[in-house]
């Protein structure tokens, strides 16, 4: 009796999964099989009232913010963590993890809005017009150092003390323990945390919609102004129809694409880590 | 005496992390206290209770609260018990197709970046299902976005109840579903309240996924089909599309940081309680 109740529940939950990959498809349909999918990499820009789909300048800004994040949150992250495990004074690590998780926590929309009242003036006083790449890759990095940082943490915490005992009776110093030891036996947690911080690089809305300016184009120095591709579907989703409608949902799909292959790369790390 | 030729480089090092920390927790404590010391400043009980006025410049967020525990509601009450059944199902009596190919959309929709869920939520709820920008299309598309999390975190909480459990359940004579009931179930209870949490963490968190489902209107709903503006798309409006409306988000996104706190304490402690009296006394 039980397992039929939950094999119900269970084809209820798979047949509701199936349907999200299949209406994205399905309502991306009439531009795919309208102009194939070379439209939306080909062509002269974002120009959806003319039938000009070319997503690379907003493919770009995403990649470049989410790269930029990651260039600042992942030693950022990584360090504090070696610091809490290695160099911090006993009684700074428990406030300092409490900090972190609630920092976790934070929804990506407080983010934004911090950004845009603090940082974008900011920077817009150095070198206008502030909404920027650089802003959208500084509150993204924000964003994902507290993940980074506990994941690299449990990371770090999950090596094997008599590895980090022998290291020490081998007479090496803090510095080579870290380096030498804790850090490369770590490595495979650290790389899925970060793998995972990118998934949530690439897929945030509203924090970079909010500070990045949203003018589509190709991101030729950090003060520019750019849109990315999620910031570009909240924007323009409320007057779409017709073909920009399906449009967007293709880029809906082109977006859960990239992230799915990232989540099979975190998958094989994790797998060859327990190998 | 071997003078130590790691000295200098163990200094630079010991500065760097010291250094990198401080720049982390200063940051931090920038963003803190600039969140606490702005939100402070426009909070007070009436505008916990009072509706918007002037856009959300003034007044306060009473109707908007109502709408983000609807939603919350409705996506908890779709999500807790779908969820249970599924994660019972792949933990307990399936190594077949169909717990294959759910484990695997699983992972491909927990990354799934959440504006994704919005645009499928508008095409599902709001525009085949008919049901409009609404609490009820918001609600149910949130609960979508909680499934992947919550699902996986009891199926590894039930996995990880040790076989004899199940063994000497069986051999006491319960029933398959007394012995989940009162067994595998309150055993499993701190996976299942984290995954939980997670899940209303997410959820209250989640801004981009209601903008096309659940809309914008400030008023206070009606009924479940009528459209509501969550906390977080109030911060969102109010510092994007209002002028002169970043106070009023401050004093928004300290109350939405609490509200966080808060349901994640109860939530923990309330099924802490309820599943470990459970388990004692039967």
């Amino acid at each position: 009796m039980l397992a039929r109740v939950t094999g119900g529940i269970a084809l209820a939950v798979a047949v509701l999964l199936g349907l999200v990959l299949m209406l994205l498809v399905r309502e991306s349909w009439p531009v795919l099989v309208g102009g194939g999918w070379t439209r939306f990499f080909v062509g002269d820009g974002w120009f959806p009232s003319s039938g000009q789909f070319n997503l690379l300048a907003m493919l770009w800004a995403t990649l470049a913010a989410s790269l930029g994040a990651l260039l600042i949150a992942v030693p950022l992250g990584v360090l504090s963590a070696v610091f809490s495990r290695f160099y911090s004074p006993g009684w700074l690590i428990m406030p300092l993890r409490r900090v972190m998780v609630l920092l976790a926590g934070i929804p990506s929309v407080v983010y934004g809005l911090w950004g845009l009242t603090v940082l974008v003036p900011l920077i817009a006083g150095w070198e206008p017009p502030g909404a920027s790449l650089l802003s959208a890759i500084l509150i993204l990095a924000l964003m994902i150092l507290p993940t980074i940082a506990l994941t690299s943490e449990a990371a770090l915490a999950a090596v094997a003390t008599s590895n980090l005992q022998g290291a020490a009776a081998l007479g090496l110093s803090r510095k080579g323990i870290v380096l030498g030891v804790a850090l490369p036996a770590a490595r495979v947690g650290i790389l899925s945390g970060a793998l995972l911080a990118t998934m949530r690089t690439l897929g945030e809305t509203m924090a970079v919609l909010m500070v990045a300016g949203n003018v589509v184009q190709t991101p030729a120095s950090l003060f520019d102004p750019v849109r990315v591709l999620t910031a570009n579907i909240a924007l323009e989703m409320p007057y779409a129809t017709g073909d920009h409608r399906a449009a967007l949902f293709a880029s809906g799909v082109l977006l859960m694409l990239i992230v799915t292959v990232l989540a099979w790369l975190a998958g094989c790390v994790g797998a060859r880590s327990n190998a | 005496m071997l003078k130590n030729p790691y000295r200098l480089s163990d200094l630079l090092m010991t500065i760097t992390v010291w250094f990198s920390a401080a720049l982390v927790v200063g940051a931090f404590f920038w963003l803190l206290s600039d969140l606490a010391l702005h939100g402070i400043a426009k909070l007070n009980w009436s505008c916990l209770v009072s509706a918007p006025e002037n856009a959300g410049r003034d007044g306060g967020i009473g109707p908007i609260l109502v709408s983000t525990l609807l939603i919350l509601g409705v996506a908890l009450l779709m999500t807790i018990p779908l969820g249970l059944g599924t994660a019972v199902y792949l933990s307990e009596y399936s190594s077949g197709a169909l717990a294959r190919s759910i484990r695997m959309s699983l992972d491909v929709l927990a990354g799934v970046p959440s504006i994704v869920f919005g645009l499928f939520g508008n095409a599902l709820f709001c525009i085949w299902l008919g049901l409009g920008f609404s609490i009820l299309s918001g609600g149910l598309t949130l609960a979508c976005m909680m499934l992947p999390i919550f699902i996986r975190s009891t199926e590894a909480g039930l996995t990880a109840v040790a076989t004899e459990w199940r063994h000497g359940a069986a051999a006491l004579g319960l029933t398959q579903a007394a012995a989940l009931w009162h067994v595998l179930l309150p055993a499993a209870a701190p996976a299942i309240t984290a995954g939980l949490m997670l899940s209303i963490g997410r959820a209250l968190a989640e801004t981009a996924a209601l903008i096309f489902t659940s809309g914008y209107v400030d008023r206070m709903p009606d009924s479940l089909s009528d459209s509501g503006r969550a906390l977080s798309v109030h911060i969102y409006d109010l510092s994007m599309n209002v002028t002169g409306g970043d106070q009023s988000a401050y004093g928004a996104a300290l109350v939405l940081i609490v509200l966080l706190v808060v349901i994640n304490n109860v939530a923990a402690s309330l099924a802490d309680r309820f599943l470990s009296q459970r388990i004692t006394t039967s």
